[in-house]
């Protein structure tokens, strides 16, 4: 799993923005297309290149009731992720 | 949602493995630049989000510009799929500014000679290398396709690594689909047993080399599937393609399937070809599925897999797709493998004029 510190950001190419067709936000990149769940668009939201992992989870902590250590895990897991499929780079 | 559209059927190249049908549409009968951004506009407001300006060679379309500008004042991601060997200094430029977001170059092999060859197209090897520079100088995203087959397969290793070297962000290790001119031509570009092994095993092995550094997407043949691929992720469920003369069709192959009447986006709003066409509809979903596909547990991971393979293989589109290993007529793919392993490697060319 990715480190506290490392930080992430969206591989070149990589678009993360609000749909108004379908009301939602969807990540496009090169011939991919991702609709992430409600989880994943708060920790997108806060992808922008100088926030560590640790920060994002900070953040979220801050604002949602849930342990930070959950929270870390679940930032961690979908940027993993989404860095396995090209769409986001630590 | 995506939107393929081919602009042209015209192409410096002649791969003898083409996706394009072999009744290609004249250039007299393409859309012109106006109905394009029609299209694209009516794309934008049904939810399409990304857009695969395709062809034949995308790039020999003058506007092609002024419709990737369109797109993109849409909020459409703007992908070419193009073979790079037009893609000057000048239009790498003028595409830039125009909002590309991303460039898929075709390549024909990792061999200079043996490119040209299966390309017809002496010099293009040495064009896409420029090209490749071009796009990743311009900050752009780089895929470096390669469409691989028994003549070429064997060079997997050295098509990852020139990938590599060109800085791509995605490699596609791409088996020829066997519709139009790549069924023409099966008999001399199925791969053998060992080939597809070999194959497998070095992009699983570069898979876990470049984590992090790149993804490969891996294509396989489907004459060695035990079960059939989700063909278009579904059939009208995530694509239309628009050809040239503006035929939307569910897959670019779809022009083989008789009996149908594919709507023109002259004459109907894409909305509502999409939503009330036969041409969309007929194979959308599981409802028309035949047995063992309806109670099959892999019914909407494969959505029955291509109707294009069902109607060339086993003569009938809406039968069973012969790749899967459920299908009466499943032993003819392993057919097909025995017919080319002694068959002659000479190749029809693709060409305007048809075969």
């Amino acid at each position: 799993m990715s480190d506290e510190a490392a930080i992430p950001r969206f591989r070149r190419g990589v678009k993360f923005r609000r749909d108004a067709v379908r009301d939602a936000w969807v990540l496009l990149a090169p011939e991919k297309l991702y609709l992430p769940d409600e989880t994943a668009v708060e920790i997108l939201k806060l992808v922008d290149g100088e926030r560590c992992v640790g920060a994002i989870a900070d953040d979220l902590a801050a604002r949602f009731d849930a342990p930070r250590d959950l929270i870390l895990t679940d930032v961690g897991a979908t940027l993993d992720d989404l860095a396995a499929k090209g769409a986001v780079q630590f | 949602m995506g939107l393929i559209l081919e602009l042209t059927h015209r192409c410096p190249l002649q791969c003898a493995y083409c996706s394009n049908p072999l009744t290609l549409d004249a250039p007299k009968s393409e859309l012109g630049a106006d109905e394009w951004k029609r299209v694209l506009d009516e794309a934008a407001a049904l939810g399409v989000l990304q857009v695969h300006f395709s062809g034949g060679e995308p790039v020999a379309r003058r506007d092609l510009v002024e419709l990737v500008a369109h797109a993109s004042g849409r909020g459409l991601y703007t992908n070419i799929i193009t073979s790079g060997v037009l893609l000057t200094e000048a239009a790498m430029a003028s595409l830039l500014a125009a909002g590309i977001d991303h460039i898929q170059l075709s390549f024909q092999d990792a061999e200079v000679a043996e490119a040209d060859r299966l390309g017809g197209y002496r010099g293009g090897h040495a064009k896409k290398l420029e090209a490749a520079k071009r796009i990743r100088e311009a900050g752009l995203p780089l895929t470096a396709n390669f469409v691989v087959h028994r003549q070429n397969v064997d060079r997997v290793e050295a098509m990852i690594a020139l990938g590599e070297a060109l800085g791509a962000d995605r490699i596609e290790i791409a088996h020829v689909q066997y519709y139009g001119w790549g069924l023409l031509n099966r008999s001399a570009l199925l791969p053998m047993p060992d080939q597809l092994e070999h194959c497998t095993a070095a992009v699983q092995a570069a898979r876990t080399r470049l984590k992090g550094v790149l993804t490969i997407d891996y294509v396989v043949p489907d004459y060695y599937a035990a079960r059939p691929k989700a063909c278009m992720g579904g059939w009208g469920k995530l694509f239309i393609n628009v050809s040239p003369s503006g035929k939307a069709l569910p897959c670019h192959a779809a022009e083989t399937l008789q009996g149908f009447t594919f709507p023109s986006v002259r004459d109907q709003a894409l909305a509502d070809i999409w939503a009330t066409s036969d041409a969309f509809t007929r194979f959308r979903g599981d409802s028309w599925m035949p047995d063992p596909c309806k109670s099959c547990d892999r019914r909407e991971i494969d959505w029955g897999g291509c109707r294009c393979q069902a109607l060339a293989i086993a003569g009938d589109a809406a039968s069973v797709d012969p790749a899967c290993a459920l299908s009466p007529d499943h032993d003819l793919m392993r057919q097909a493998i025995d017919q080319a392993r002694d068959a002659s490697p000479a190749l029809t060319p693709r060409r305007l004029a048809g075969v």
